[in-house]
């Protein structure tokens, strides 16, 4: 490997950036001597200001819900600290949830991370790859000795989300500029998201309905999942979970066990 | 290089437009105009993209792009390789631009004299390079690369800057005419990223076309800029692409059009959407001017003939 030519002009140029407290680097200069801050600082506000704006684009949701001030200083902060790594901006953001769960000014509002993890799922679904949806047709060919033996397996856009909070009636309530009622947040919601053909879909998930649509997006068979989730939830009902995970677009395909 | 090789994605979309397109204005591509430019159905003109946009796997965006290029020619703009950056090129990125070059089949590809990742971090921004031999060697050897892995040849976009570098050894034009020579690749001429920089730099817009290598240039861009001040209170633009092109702009590109002959023209808009017909009446106006130049020039060939 050849030495990295002129690798310090990009580090040098690339650490002030995003610390306002360095000043304007050394090696760059106006015309015929003339200063070099205000110029370079075009480039550290096209930098933050298009990270936030990366970051509002992801996370609408938290940002009406927040106030525009209010998510930008917050985004700022997290800009600063957690910049992208992708170039591509729609993987942007990943870690945003955790830093709002820790997020001084956001305490008062417990849910607000987990309303940005539907938002994240949500834009993870809208880019995932294509892939027709399981018909309905294919379960009831299944002789019913077989149907504890099925495994399925999951389309790529879906998505589960658990929340101790509100966070899906919050979260479907704040996605448009419709006036939003008084929710009461304690109830608990899981969010599964699918995208069956081109539009996103996010459903609050019944009783059970979590840890059943996991167990089978990891592979467990029917009806191993179907035990572990009415061990996890008395109230699992398991053909109202499985067909309403069909219709939602959650699998591509099944397979029945080799018998 | 096994990654760069690597056929991803669905198949291709069949070439239906031959290249060069000649010369035809087209305009950024918005999702938010979907609709509006299919219900007028097929025009003349073309669609620049931003690879980045494209390479999720699927849903909503591959579906709309291949709507737009099932009737019109594409431009694929890339603004994501850091080519201009001392790092070595992201052979994961470089992959995924080689798959949508060949699954869309665009009729001009394109990238950046411009880096916008360092270490691990990306910044989403186009910065500026200091014009010395060894940036030289690094940018020819980057560009090197990505017109093996599509297999055809890169434009590159002169950029628009705010500072300049103590280490610089050379003029812009003379970097990228330099460029162009070692790497073979074509240049897309950014007219509004001249004036800027121009206005930036104290220096005259038209002695920076009189030493750029126009006859390498295979397509153009036109946008609009911003007014700021610099540290002495002196007028600094910024290239915000957020409005129509100016007229000290449109004067430049008659000029450009006239030395170097028609080239597929391209009115980017990138913040602050107008509607469709908004931006669709910027590039009817650089049609004019491109068609304006074809008819005279043909009549000047039947006058010769």
């Amino acid at each position: 490997m050849r030495p990295e030519p002129g690798s310090s002009f990009a580090t040098s140029f690339a650490q002030a950036l995003l610390d306002p407290a360095r000043g304007t680097p050394e090696i760059v200069t106006g015309p015929n001597g003339k200063a070099a801050s205000r110029r370079y600082d075009v480039y550290r506000n096209n930098v933050t200001v298009s990270l936030i704006e990366a970051l509002a684009a992801v996370y609408p949701a938290v940002q009406r819900i927040t106030g525009a001030e209010f998510f930008r200083a917050m985004a700022r902060f997290h800009v600063r600290s957690h910049p992208p790594t992708s170039p591509l901006l729609f993987e942007y953001g990943r870690e945003f949830p955790r830093f709002i769960e820790a997020y001084e000014h956001a305490q008062a509002m417990p849910w607000l991370a987990d309303v940005a993890r539907i938002e994240r799922a949500w834009l993870d679904a809208y880019h995932a790859g294509d892939a027709a949806p399981l018909s309905p047709d294919r379960l009831s060919a299944i002789a019913p000795a077989r149907l504890a033996d099925a495994v399925f397996i999951p389309h790529p856009a879906m998505r589960i989300v658990r929340s101790p909070y509100s966070a899906v009636t919050i979260f479907a309530a704040n996605r448009d500029d419709a006036p939003v009622e008084r929710i009461d947040a304690s109830t608990p919601e899981d969010a599964l998201i699918t995208r069956p053909e081109f539009d996103v879909a996010v459903r609050h998930l019944p009783a059970g309905g979590a840890v059943f649509a996991a167990c089978l997006a990891s592979g467990q068979p029917l009806g191993e999942a179907a035990a572990t989730a009415l061990d996890a939830s008395p109230d699992f009902d398991i053909a109202s979970n499985i067909a309403g995970l069909i219709e939602a677009g959650a699998f591509t395909s099944l397979a029945a066990g080799d018998a | 290089m096994s990654t760069v090789t690597k056929s991803t994605g669905p198949a291709a979309v069949p070439l239906r437009f031959a290249t060069p397109i000649g010369g035809v204005a087209g305009t950024s591509f918005k999702p938010e105009h979907l609709q509006a430019i299919l219900a007028a159905g097929p025009r003349r003109g073309f669609f620049e993209v931003h690879a980045e946009n494209y390479m999720g796997d699927g849903g909503p965006p591959h579906r709309a792009l291949e709507a737009i290029r099932r009737d019109h020619p594409l431009s694929l703009h890339g603004v994501c390789m850091s080519i201009g950056g001392p790092r070595p090129l992201d052979k994961a990125h470089l992959a995924r631009f080689r798959g949508l070059v060949a699954r869309y089949q665009p009729a001009l590809v394109s990238e950046h004299l411009a880096w916008s990742t360092h270490e691990t971090s990306f910044f989403n921004d186009l910065l500026p390079l200091p014009y010395t031999e060894a940036t030289l060697a690094c940018v020819c050897d980057h560009i090197d690369q990505v017109q093996e892995a599509i297999r055809r040849p890169l434009l590159l976009e002169n950029p628009s800057t705010y500072v300049a570098f103590r280490e610089s050894s050379m003029r812009e034009t003379e970097f990228i005419r330099a460029i162009a020579e070692r790497t073979g690749c074509g240049l897309l001429l950014d007219v509004n990223n001249v004036f800027v920089s121009a206005a930036n730099h104290g220096y005259s817009a038209l002695d920076y076309l009189a030493d750029f290598p126009l006859s390498r240039v295979q397509e153009i861009h036109l946008a609009g800029h911003a007014e700021q001040a610099d540290d002495e209170g002196d007028l600094l633009l910024i290239d915000s692409h957020d409005g129509p092109v100016a007229d000290a702009v449109w004067k430049l590109y008659e000029i450009v059009i006239q030395r170097r002959g028609a080239v597929p023209t391209l009115i980017e808009w990138d913040s602050r959407i107008p509607d469709w017909p908004v931006l669709q009446a910027e590039a009817a106006a650089a049609q004019v001017i491109l068609d304006r130049h074809q008819s005279a020039a043909m009549a000047g060939e039947r006058h010769a003939a």
